[in-house]
Parts: structure tokens; sequence; C-alpha cells
């Protein structure tokens, strides 16, 4: 609870190792950065207190230490990294591709081991609950780790006098003692410090030389960049902010858009995939050692639309057409804040399959009529020449046997499969009946005296679209430019500091810097050249 | 000695100030995380939400609303014939609709796009008489978050939401919901 009072006269807060105005070291706290008498001092935070290492009463302290100790931090960092880098031994379960639940997936595909990265939840490691509070722990740590470091040094490099303490300067790496200075030598070291842009400041004859104070706050600058960036994906989990969604859409259907509240419409009007020519000189080559055909263009032609009214849901919507245009892969078509991206399509399903009628015993099956079906929305009679009806008994767009009978396995026209019964002018109230699906026309009966045969069909593409709206995107950005800046700040630029003492008759040289020794070093050298004060030495170099 | 207590206080105060915010957002993220999946699905208890839909077997009538059932309990089913437990529950809400209407009870089906033919074949084969409405735009069924078939909604006279129920049903349980929404009378 103290402060203390260093001989200079200044007040330091309790936990400080070096004073903040002369750098004594402070007796009794040597020990919270390390130091032993006679060898170089620890500057690390300028020997400041770091509040966090000092208070530790309530339960509230006692968290806040806990985030503010950089080991902490570091373990955090590791934690997660190993945590990330199991998450990659077995397919994540949005990207597994398999129709089979996660707790059945993992277990039967990789054992006991799969289980266990299930049960753990290494199978959504992003969504798992744990590693969730292990990125927000960072988080935490960042922000209070900074706030508790940050404080001090700014303190203790605001506060700092050009009057140092002998001690401090005899134990800094960098020390030089030149006991024959003189007043000319001295002004000349000022002269040649100033000539290296240096900023000097002066105290009874105490010298202080400083540059490039300002990367000394590039690690905080990064970290509020970091926090920047952690409250970006944050806000991803805000519906108004982030939208992530995915839909199919059939040729000239219209549907509307997921994620937008039913705002929004789209159009498919054509989709296509378009691939390299292979007879054109230019890609001849290539193609052949790919092999088969490579795709250059896969394209949605859409149109959007707005909703107008206010309609029930299910009811058919008022829409205000707004846009028409190409959906290409990596090209969206954009809405307000949403974009609409190609990620992936189905060529050919069956749209309308049209059918032939002739009698069964003809060899060239001279059609007698022919009839058309909408395979999304069949009718259910077919009114032919010479008064012959068909009547669609059934209908399986998807078909397959099951148990013996027939049925579907979706709604969609994949393998659409027919129960014709058709009424002949003679025989109106006995129908005959016949099966038709693709490469299959039955006659249960056999004794049918008309067949119906597939003539032709139209198919259409579906395109698979993902409509993305991201509104946390400039904050990321934000939080990455400011994260980027501080990297600069911190790492190309260092904060040099010399020191001028005058001793008896001449003067103690000494410097620090917080890296870069070989830069600060070679600033001496240019400074004490033409003077008669001897190069300082490296003391670190001397030990060895 | 005043002032250094009440820095400390003011340190307290601030540290506590910093974590409630941190904490509070953490916990955002991991309650947001963890109702992802349930966020828009329509919760039991919510209102249920009004529609308009096509009809396929209520003569004189096109469309039906939702609100149109008012003060009556309904049991909203969304089907589709390819789904073979769908197939297996029809029946037993066939058995149960005509007294259970007398009680106040609408059965109301809603199919999911599969063309008038495919529809009316089905409502023929199993001699339904419940109103059957079709969701050609899958509107509704994005309104219910349907995913799965047989996907049901038990709703009460009121307009809630009672029971949300994935999966088929049996005669007894279709039967004991129904009895829940039934109208006090």
């Amino acid at each position: 609870m103290n402060k203390i009072t260093c001989e200079c006269g200044h007040v330091n807060p309790e936990g400080t190792v070096l004073c903040e105005a002369c750098g004594k070291p402070i007796e009794g706290n040597q020990h919270i950065n390390g130091n032993q008498p006679n060898k170089l001092l620890n500057m690390r935070y300028d020997g400041s207190a770091r509040r966090s290492q000092t208070y530790n009463k309530t339960f509230v302290d006692k968290i806040w230490n806990f985030f503010s100790s950089v080991k902490v931090g570091v373990w955090l960092i590791a934690l997660t990294l190993i945590a990330s880098a199991i998450g990659t031994i077995f397919p994540q379960e949005a990207n597994n591709q398999s129709p089979l639940p996660a707790n059945q997936y993992y277990e039967q595909n990789y054992g006991i081991a799969g289980k266990i990265y299930y049960q753990l939840g290494f199978h959504d490691l992003y969504g798992s609950w744990w590693y969730m509070i292990l990125v927000a722990s960072i988080g935490i740590s960042l922000v209070i780790a900074s706030l508790d470091r940050f404080v001090p040094l700014y303190r203790a490099l605001k506060k700092q006098k050009p009057k140092r303490h002998e001690t401090f300067l005899k134990r800094q790496r960098i020390f030089g003692q030149a006991e024959q200075a003189t007043e000319e030598d001295k002004k000349a070291l000022v002269q040649g410090l100033k000539k290296q842009r240096y900023k000097v400041y002066e105290q009874d004859g105490h010298i202080l030389a400083e540059k490039g104070r300002f990367a000394r706050w590039g690690p905080y600058v990064n970290h509020i960049g970091l926090i920047i960036f952690l409250i970006g994906t944050l806000l991803r989990f805000v519906p108004a902010m982030y939208i992530d969604e995915s839909m199919w859409v059939r040729e000239g259907e219209t549907k509307q858009i997921p994620g937008t509240d039913r705002q929004y419409y789209i159009k498919n009007e054509d989709f296509f995939v378009e691939t390299y020519d292979k007879d054109d000189p230019r890609y001849q080559e290539a193609i052949k050692e790919q092999g088969g055909s490579v795709v250059k263009n896969y394209q949605t032609n859409a149109v959007l639309y707005e909703r107008t009214d206010e309609a029930l849901p299910g009811s058919e919507p008022e829409l205000k057409k707004i846009k028409e245009g190409a959906i290409q892969v990596n090209r969206p078509i954009k809405v307000d804040r949403f974009a609409l991206y190609q990620t992936t399509y189905q060529l050919d399903e069956f749209k309308t399959m049209t059918f032939k009628l002739h009698e069964k015993e003809d060899s060239e099956e001279k059609e007698l009529d022919t009839f058309t079906v909408d395979l999304v929305d069949p009718k259910s009679e077919y009114n032919l020449d010479n008064g012959i009806r068909v009547k669609v008994d059934s209908y399986f767009p998807e078909f397959e046997m099951q148990n013996g009978e027939p049925t579907s396995v979706s709604k969609y026209p994949k393998n659409p499969a027919f129960v014709f019964n058709i009424f002949t002018p003679e025989n109106p109230d006995k129908p005959e009946v016949s099966f038709v699906g693709i490469g299959a026309n039955l006659d249960p009966s056999g004794e049918n005296q008309y067949k119906v045969g597939l003539k032709d069909f139209e198919t259409r593409d579906v395109t698979g679209l993902t409509i993305t709206k991201d509104l946390t995107l400039p904050i990321l950005g934000l939080g990455g430019l400011i994260f980027m800046i501080g990297v600069i700040q911190g790492m190309y630029w260092n904060h040099r500091r010399i020191w001028i003492h005058p001793h008896d008759e001449g003067v103690w040289i000494a410097g620090h810097t917080n890296k870069n020794w070989f830069g600060i070093k070679r600033d001496l050298e240019k400074i004490v050249d033409g003077t008669n004060v001897p190069m300082v030495t490296d003391q670190n170099e001397l030990k060895e | 000695m005043a002032n250094k207590t009440n820095k400390k206080k003011k340190r307290l105060i601030f540290r506590s100030v910093m974590l409630t915010i941190m904490l509070a957002a953490v916990a955002f993220a991991l309650y947001s995380n963890f109702t992802k999946d349930k966020k828009d699905i329509l919760q039991v208890g919510e209102e249920a939400p009004n529609f308009k839909l096509e009809t396929i077997n209520v003569e004189g009538k096109e469309t039906l609303t939702l609100d149109y059932f008012e003060g009556k309990g309904v049991m909203l089913n969304f089907w589709a014939d390819y789904c073979p437990p769908c197939k297996e529950e029809m029946p037993y809400m066939q058995q149960l609709y005509p007294e259970y209407k007398k009680k106040g009870v609408e059965i109301l089906a809603v199919n999911l796009d599969q063309g008038e033919l495919v529809v009316e074949n089905f409502i023929e084969t199993h001699d339904l008489t419940f109103p059957i409405v079709q969701d050609k735009s899958g509107q509704v069924m994005e309104l219910y978050d349907v995913g799965s078939l047989p996907a049901t909604y038990f709703i009460g006279p009121e307009g809630e939401i009672e029971h949300k129920v994935i999966g088929a049903l049996t005669l007894d349980k279709i039967e004991g919901y129904l009895q829940e929404i039934k109208p006090e009378s």
C-alpha cells in the first residue's frame, strides 16, 4: 500500500522496480523483474509497476490478475492452437458430406477415436462451448493485459528524467565511461545526437536523447486491432449483421430468397455451363492434358423481384422487378446488402415428357396422337383424337420399387414413371392399364390394344445459390488494418534512448533500445566519431 | 488515506465493470451459438403465424387462411406422399377427424407442392375428408420451419402453438394432443 519515494524525490507507485524518474532500482522490488545485483537491469516495461502483480485482494482482483498474466495468455493461445490442430484430424461436421447424423458418423467411420472426437465437440470445433470460451479468454486476456501494461508504461515514459541514477546507467547493456571528455566533446555528442534525429532533453547538464518512442505503443495498437476484430466476429451472431443461406431454383421458377424476410424473390431464367472449345488451338493441349472438358463458366441468368404487398405467406405476392443480370462464380448479383453467389447446380432435370399412343401390334408404331405431360403439375386427363382418353392414374416423380410397391422417394422428377388408364370409345368403362417409366413399359394385363411410348422430353437445369449478407466485414477490415499498423509500428521502428551523465571531469554514456542493438550501436559510433569519447561497450557481449 | 481508499474503490469498480462487459459479450456469443438453430424456429407458446394457401379438397373455397379456424383447435400437419410415416399417420387423422370436428378441432394438412394430380389421387385412395392445402412456393413450410417430414403443430383455440411434433404420430398420441387443443365448452 505504500508509495515509494525515491532518493531523487519522485514518488513511485507500489510495485515499481525502477524509479520512474531516475531509474534507480528500488530496494525490495527487484525480484519482480528477476534482477540480480551487479547484473544488467531487466528493462521490461521500463521497470514500472504492473498493478496486477501487486494488488490481489478481492475476487475481482484475482480474476483480473489471472487474465493480466502474459504467461496465462500464451497458454491460452497455445491451447487454442492445439485444439484447432486436433480439429483438422477428422472432417468437421459441416464438411463431412455424410447423410449420417454426427453422433453416428464419427463412431462408424473412425471407431472409438471418432466417438471421443464427437463427444468432446471437436466435430464442430468453432461451435463447441469450450473452444468459444478459449477464444473469448484470449480476448479478455488481451484487453486486461494491455490495460495493465499500457498505463504504467505510459507513466514511466512520460515521467522519466534526463538525470539518471548511476546504478541505473552502469547496469544498462550499453555503457561507456569517458572520464576525459571535455565540454567541447559534450557539445559534439549533442550535435551528433541531433544529427541522428534524436530528441534531446537536458536537465542540469544531464542529457536524455530519445527516438522512436512511438514504437513502444505498437503492441497495444495491435491489440486494439485484434479486439475490434473479435467484436466483429461476435457481431456475426446478430442476424441483422450476418446471413448465410442457400437455395435451389429451377429454370423458369420464381422463389423467395431465404434470409430476406420474404422481401426479395429470384427467378432463374437460364442456367448453363460453358466449357473451353476443344478445337481451339490455344487450349487444345491443356484440355488434352486435363482429360475431358474444362469448364469456363457457370452462369445463372436471374431476375430479382421485390415484394410490394403485405400478402400472407403462401399466397401469390405482388412482385416488382428490380434487377436483372448474370450470376457467375465469384461474381454475385447484389441487392440491398445481400449477395447471391453461384455455388452449385444440377443439369437436366426432367421438365416435360411427350408420349405417343400407338397400336400395340403395329410394328411401325405409327402414332395415333401425342400428349405432353408437365412433370411438375401433371393434368389428370388428356383427351386424344379418335375419342381416346388417357387418365393419369398414378404419377411417381422419382420412381422406386419399395417392398414390391411402386413409390416416389421425392417430389422432384428425377425418374418419372406413370400408370396410365386408357379409355377407348369402344370400351368406355374398362380402361387399359399401362405402366410407363424411363426404360420401362409394362402391360400388366397382357391384353392391351394400345401402347403409350415415350416420344420426347424436355429438361431444365437447377441452380444452387448461396445468399450472404455480412455487415461485419468493414469492422473486420478495420480491425485488421489497425492490427497491421500496430505490427508495423512495433516492428519497423525501435525505441532508442541514450543518456549522457556528467561524472567527475568527464561523462558516462548509457544506451537502451527495445530491439535492434546493432542499430543503436551504429548510431553511437557516428556520434562519438571525431570526439575524444571512446566507443561504448555492449556489456552483454563482454560477458561472453 | 481517504484518497487511497477512494482510489482502491475506483479501481475495483473499473475492474468489475470491464469484467462484466466482457463476460456479457462472451455470454452473448455462447447463447447465440446455442440458440442459433432454434432462433428462427417457432417455439411452443408462440402465436401460430397466419398464412393463405390454395385448397384442393374444400368445396366452394379456393383458398384457406389459418385464422379462418379462429376459436378452434387446429392440428396443422405437413406431409408429402413420398414420406412413408406421413402416409402411415394419415388414416389415424381421418379416423379421428369426424369426431373432433364436432368438438371444435380442425385438421389441416399442408402438402409440399407435389402437383394436384398426386395429391388428389392420394386423397381419393385414403378417403380423406379434412381440408388439404398446397404450399406451392414452400413459403409456409419455411415460415413454420419444417425440415423433415412429417411435422405437426397443435394449435390451441387462442392461436398459440401448444405442441410441435416431428416424425410419425400414433393414433393414441394424436388423440391425446387433440384433446388438449379442444376448446372448452
